[in-house]
């Protein structure tokens, strides 16, 4: 074991100029982050642009997006482990890893909003169970973590031996992965939903929505990190896989905008007060003789990135050529990235509950400490790659070494 | 902002995560391993309210008394404002400010005052409202007021989303938090229907020698950054006995505000909800509210 561990170190610290490059960035995003929190932690929340008025906002706004990203895995084991669907099942680990990473983040975006992150201990003291549903998240949240975190170790460990995994032992690890998935984004999508306070969020489709666009952005995001993945490692990852997730995330586009228009439809064609969060993103809105519409024009830039990157995905022939295709992953990440992030959290709080209109737009420490956050799980994905790659070339093994033959990828 | 003061507080911000600043080792360990506050005997209730005290005292020369005690038998506070007296002059928000020791740099403020033209439409999301104005005098032609604070409902929103039970319902029917317990993750402010509840961005300053000595652990004593606060009735001043009004209600100039016992019928809130025509605000909301508005004219 402990040879083990000092091969892993080796491997890790070996890299050419871009690896280097890459980590220096990281490095430098987190020192940065790292110091911009502990002087939010100093000065207390109000180095951030949130106010009663808007008591969330870009961090939480992160955190949302990022339990969609989570759910990327799922979209990978079912055709692997259900369907056995073979260019898939060669790649589902990478999926699992990118769930690890995006739960990580999940969490550290949640405390980093938190005004005493210190006592956060409280809540293990005296859960508001059931009541909760933030109680429920987090439940939710760390067990889905543990699910990946196991399945990615044990195939690993398994690697590591020279052997194949088990699907006895999988099995009960992909059944538990499945509906957790779901969980992750229904629960986090009732953390909005059930408050009938703020009218924006107290809406059905919200749920169903979380869902579809989860499924966009997720495996969008996995198809762009694949592909740079197999150009700067020797990672393997086919061309049908990358083209199945592709064809899947039609799908969920399609889903998503169906569900965006119902929502849409039925607060313009009826017009009541509850309008007036829709109004802000689209129009903005006036009072007092000011027009309030910060959000805008991120609001029609989402849903064009959005319907192009579903024209794309449809059209066969633009799919299944690279650069089209990409650029559509790119589109679908900054659509959702908007619609699920600032665009679902900021709006709920706009008007507040007494009618007054807050332009919220995050402060320098809050952009600081969340670019923090995004390379620190940037870093996570890489290091799991780092690990990875060489179990499974044989290079990084448990096997003592006179034992050792190199066995097949996959 | 500078550079060097910004890695400065940066610096002190790591220190401060890992331990409170300013405060000896024991005090230090009893204020992170404080209990919940419903689950101390009298004794340890005693001994916290004391440490507290001592805390305040150190840092400020100021001695203040921290009571903690309980809901009066029988009572159930209820709330009555009267639209047609109320004249927007915001007394109630500075008495509630002096009073319950709320932060005067950043400004915290339990009572809003919402101001509404007349025949526009107010009651529902009050979207029409304007808590800025500034005129020279009150009330302004044209216009009519409703001011807002802690409705101290009996189906509360942010007590069902509380994920630590840092705030809940007292017996008495006020809506408290302790402080110490609350982890401010601000839940309860995205379901609070009627901005009642307020969070401390900053370290939150009062002067000390404007302090209100006269506290109460679910109420008025020293607060700190990163908690949840909000109105509780006055808690200190309405669970004596003999009993005092509320600050605001005290402050009142026109008498627009009343306070009692829910559970006397010959109380003033009771005659009030007896012989006006009373209406609780977003009623469609279910959350039963124990503030009651009413015209009496």
């Amino acid at each position: 074991m402990i040879e083990f561990t000092k091969d892993l170190l080796r491997h890790l610290m070996k890299g050419n100029k871009l690896y280097y490059a890459w980590l220096s960035v990281l490095g430098l995003f987190i020192a940065m982050g790292a110091i911009a929190y502990f002087w939010q932690a100093d000065k207390g929340l109000i180095v951030t642009n949130m106010r009663d008025q808007v008591s969330w906002g870009f961090y939480i706004s992160n955190f949302t997006f990022f339990v969609g990203v989570a759910a990327a895995a799922v979209m990978l084991v079912i055709p692997s482990y259900i369907y056995n669907f073979k260019p898939i099942k060669e790649i589902v680990l990478f999926g699992e890893m990118m769930a690890v990473m995006a739960v990580v983040m999940c969490i550290l975006f949640v405390v980093a909003d938190m005004g005493k992150p210190l006592y956060a201990w409280h809540l293990m003291l005296h859960p508001n169970f059931p009541s909760s549903l933030l109680v429920w998240d987090v439940i939710v949240l760390n067990g889905y973590l543990l699910i990946n975190l196991s399945a990615v170790l044990y195939v690993l460990y398994r690697a590591a031996q020279g052997k194949e995994y088990k699907m006895s032992v999988m099995w009960p690890i992909v059944f538990m992965s499945i509906p957790w998935a779901f969980s992750i984004h229904t629960v986090t999508a009732f953390l909005y939903n059930g408050l009938s306070a703020r009218p924006f969020w107290n809406a059905s489709i919200v749920a169903p929505r979380f869902i579809a666009s989860a499924l966009c952005s997720g495996p969008a995001l996995m198809i762009l990190v694949f592909q740079i993945a197999r150009k700067v490692s020797e990672v393997d990852v086919s061309n049908e896989a990358i083209q199945k997730i592709a064809e899947l995330i039609a799908y969920m586009m399609g889903l998503n905008l169906f569900l965006y228009a119902a929502e849409i439809f039925k607060e313009f064609y009826s017009q009541s007060v509850h309008m007036a969060p829709m109004d802000y993103l689209f129009f903005g809105l006036e009072k007092g003789g000011v027009h309030h519409n910060v959000l805008v024009p991120f609001t029609w830039v989402a849903l064009c990135c959005n319907v192009t990157a579903f024209i794309i995905f449809l059209m066969p022939g633009m799919r299944h050529r690279f650069t089209t295709m990409n650029i559509a992953c790119v589109l679908v990440l900054i659509g959702v990235y908007i619609e699920k992030g600032m665009g679902l959290i900021v709006p709920g709080f706009i008007p507040d509950t007494l009618g007054e209109i807050y332009d919220y737009l995050p402060s320098a420490t809050e952009l600081l400490v969340s670019a923090g956050i995004w390379s620190v799980g940037a870093l996570i994905y890489t290091i799991l790659l780092k690990t990875a790659i060489p179990i499974y070339k044989g290079e990084l093994s448990l096997i003592p070494k006179g034992q050792r033959r190199k066995i097949p990828v996959h | 902002m500078k550079r060097r003061e910004f890695i400065k507080s940066a610096a002190i911000g790591l220190g401060g995560l890992l331990m409170p600043v300013d405060k000896s080792d024991a005090s230090l360990w009893e204020t992170f391993f404080q209990k919940y506050f419903r689950e101390m005997t009298p004794e340890e209730k005693k001994k916290v309210s004391q440490r507290l005290e001592k805390e305040y005292k150190d840092k400020t020369g100021v001695q203040i008394n921290i009571k903690t005690n309980e809901a009066l038998p029988g009572v159930k506070f209820g709330y009555g404002l009267d639209l047609s007296r109320c004249i927007g002059c915001r007394r109630c928000v500075y008495a509630c400010v002096t009073e319950n020791n709320l932060s005067r740099n950043p400004q915290i403020q339990y009572i809003t005052v919402l101001e509404f033209k007349n025949g526009e439409k107010w009651v529902n999301d009050l979207e029409e409202s304007n808590k800025y104005y500034e005129h020279d005098t009150v009330p302004e032609p044209g216009h009519f007021y409703m001011p807002v604070q802690c409705q101290q409902c009996d189906n509360p929103p942010c007590v069902k989303v509380c994920p630590t039970k840092a705030t809940w319902k007292e017996p008495d029917g006020i809506v408290v938090v302790d402080y110490n317990w609350c982890i401010g993750c601000r839940y309860c402010m995205a379901a609070c229907p009627y901005g009642a509840r307020k969070f401390n961005w900053g370290e939150p300053q009062v002067p000390p020698e404007q302090f209100n000595s006269n506290t109460h652990y679910l109420g008025n004593r020293p607060k700190f950054k990163g908690h949840v606060e909000k109105c509780t009735f006055c808690i200190q001043r309405t669970r004596e006995n003999p009993g005092r009004y509320p600050a605001c209600v005290e402050i009142c100039p026109v008498g627009a505000r009343k306070f009692g016992n829910l559970l006397d019928p010959e109380s003033e809130i009771s005659l009030c909800i007896e012989t006006k025509r009373v209406f609780r605000l977003k009623e469609e909301l279910n959350t039963h509210p124990s503030f009651f508005y009413f015209f009496s004219l």
